[in-house]
């Protein structure tokens, strides 16, 4: 149910109108990007003072857009922008509600003295225009204003309901460009929302924005479900229900809305996963109560066995080549994460942290691996491939079960409260920094967070 | 069946008689399982419940319906090879009953783990029921791991009583 977006550059339209000179989303080379990448990773983005205000228009007119008009679109685009870097501390982002609205002409030629002068170090403005079958155009444009020079932009075309996604492209645009990281806004995350008492909750299928907007409920909560994963290409989700009273993996096809076992069999099924191209699945069966990992194509076919051990294997995390995983098993007597190549050979424990370790998940970027250790709390870790390098991002009662931003340098998990049992979905960044929680309707956890949409 | 039975119930006076410690039981009998399936509540007010039935096996349980397991494990200990025994007579006088075992964890465990070991569980006790003569076929199993929480406490006193399996008759 995705519209299409269509880059501006790539139609050679629209924003030509205002700019006479020729477009390339690349900056020039003069810029000044950071230098110091280690240094920038370490406090996710710098104290650039950032500028947000409410984008231009060529014209207030109605648009089929939640947001109204093209005045208030402009605004609520500035203002998405504006949630999404002050959210994730990136930045010192002022936003549209206490900035002048720059004129449609001063979206390319912006007033630098002016901008210097109220103390601002990046300008982040754009234009939002009403096409005439009801799409809305955003273009986004970024200023470093000392320098009094364009770095990056672009500009998008989308259906009236999919303007938030071309406010995070602008976010990711800005994010990237003075980050050197990434972009992440325009992702999706599925998770299970919780509501009721602690011996009585019902937990159902949603997903949502990775700021939180757009959320839908996916299953009723007649049956609880869990530990949902979107596939690659956010066309299905993968998930855990209970079938006639058993655990099963069910896989929901957001383009049809329907839903259907996953395979059919007599055994308890757990813990799915997708490989990062979308072409297998893993899942975790029992048999006689002995848990093992299989591995099988998500088209359909025969399945693999994994593992053999007699004591629980579960979960696994491709790497992002597709050639290794991770899992948990409790063949050691504990849990612990260990590692084997995708066919299931040189299975190799590699966390040596005292404790438990649970729930590891491969950084997109494939150089950290995010678990749950266990000592006491329940703590959000990373460590690398190779199991060195510990290092605690949370500290909570219990905070379990990572997921990763597809840029590999924010995570979100889930927290539940001692005595009440509630729950919620937080998310850090890969320093242990900027912790928040997200704002959902009611409680909810299990969050798996869907690659960067095209 | 008849040899079946009889050995059944002197596996069961058996494991009466060298019960008497334990180190694990609740300090109060856990209320009735809400998880419940059976559709057969027996009779009404003060009447004494179907034979048979539900209500029945509960009653005559007494609390032995529930096993109770240590943090991260699931072996049946002496304690629970007496339940389980007891089980196993109600089942040997009502060979048509077929059962269904919850296994449940604590919420001091990750949640897929928890589905897992819920499972072990479950099947833990489902090979002593087997060892004693009933027939595996009339046994059933399902993991709740975490999600079905008993005592609803964040302390050892309510983990205690959560890391349980549970049978419940089925029809």
């Amino acid at each position: 149910m995705l519209a299409k977006m269509k880059l501006l550059f790539g139609a050679g339209i629209a924003l030509t109108v205002w700019s006479p000179t020729v477009m390339a989303q690349v900056p020039t080379a003069s810029d000044s990007p950071p230098e110091n990448v280690e240094e920038v990773v370490g406090t996710l983005g710098n104290d650039a003072k950032i500028a947000i205000p409410a984008f231009a228009t060529n014209a207030d007119v109605p648009t089929q857009t939640s947001a109204g008009g093209t005045a208030a679109l402009g605004f609520s685009v500035a203002s998405v922008i504006y949630s999404d870097l002050r959210n994730n501390g990136l930045f010192k982002p002022t936003g549209p509600g206490s900035l002048p609205k720059p004129a449609l002409g001063q979206v390319q030629a912006p007033d630098y003295g002016t901008w210097q002068g109220r103390g601002t170090d990046m300008l982040l403005q754009g234009y939002v225009r009403a096409e005439a079958g009801g799409n809305v155009t955003v273009g986004c444009y970024l200023y470093d204003v000392s320098l009094g020079q364009q770095l990056a932009k672009a500009g998008w075309t989308v259906a009236p309901g999919e303007w938030r996604r071309a406010a995070h492209k602008c976010a990711d645009m800005a994010y990237s460009r003075l980050s050197g990281e990434n972009p992440f806004f325009d992702s999706r995350i599925a998770y299970i929302a919780e509501t009721g008492p602690k011996d009585r909750r019902m937990k159902r299928l949603a997903v949502m924005d990775s700021d939180g907007a757009n959320h839908r409920y996916l299953t009723t909560g007649q049956t609880t479900a869990l530990t949902p994963r979107y596939s690659p290409d956010y066309s299905k989700i993968l998930y855990m229900s209970y079938f006639n009273g058993q655990p099963r993996i069910y896989i929901y096809d957001l383009g049809t809305n329907s839903q259907r076992l996953l395979l059919q069999s007599k055994n308890p099924l757990f813990a799915p996963r997708w490989s990062p191209d979308g072409k297998w699945v893993l899942y975790s069966m029992a048999i006689a109560g002995n848990t093992d990992i299989y591995k099988m194509p998500s088209a359909g076919g025969s399945a693999a066995k994994l593992t053999d051990s007699p004591g629980i294997d579960i979960g696994g995390s491709f790497s992002p080549d597709g050639s290794r995983i991770v899992f948990e098993s409790d063949r050691s007597a504990s849990q612990q994460v260990y590692v084997m190549n995708a066919d299931g050979s040189g299975q190799k424990r590699i966390s040596f942290f005292g404790g438990r370790s649970a729930t590891p998940e491969w950084s997109p970027r494939g150089d950290q691996i995010a678990f749950t250790h266990i000592a006491g709390n329940f703590r959000i870790a990373v460590m690398d491939p190779g199991g060195g390098s510990l290092r605690y991002l949370t500290d909570a009662w219990q905070d379990e079960a990572p997921t990763w931003a597809p840029n590999g340098r924010v995570l979100q998990f889930f927290r539940t409260t001692r005595g009440s049992g509630k729950t919620g979905v937080w998310q850090v960044d890969i320093t242990g920094k900027n912790e928040r929680k997200l704002e959902t309707p009611g409680d909810g956890s299990d969050p798996a967070w869907g690659p960067l949409r095209p | 069946m008849k040899t079946r039975s009889a050995l059944i119930l002197a596996l069961a006076a058996g494991s009466l008689a060298l019960s008497a410690c334990s180190k694990k039981a609740p300090a109060s009998l856990p209320p009735d399982p809400g998880g419940a399936v059976s559709t057969d509540t027996g009779g009404t007010g003060s009447q004494a419940p179907l034979p048979g039935s539900q209500a029945d096996f509960v009653a005559q349980m007494m609390g032995q319906d529930t096993i109770y397991f240590d943090t991260d494990r699931y072996n049946i200990d002496g304690q629970d090879q007496q339940a389980l025994a007891a089980q196993a007579v109600w089942l040997a006088k009502y060979p048509a009953k077929r059962i269904t075992i919850e296994g449940h964890c604590d919420e001091r465990g990750t949640r897929e783990y928890n589905l897992a070991l819920g499972e072990r569980r479950a099947n833990a006790a489902k090979n002593y029921l087997v060892s004693l003569g009933i027939d595996p076929s009339r046994i059933g199993t399902v993991s709740h791991g975490k999600e079905k929480p008993l005592a609803l406490g964040s302390n050892e006193e309510s983990w205690s009583k959560n890391r349980r399996a549970v049978t419940v008759t089925v029809d």
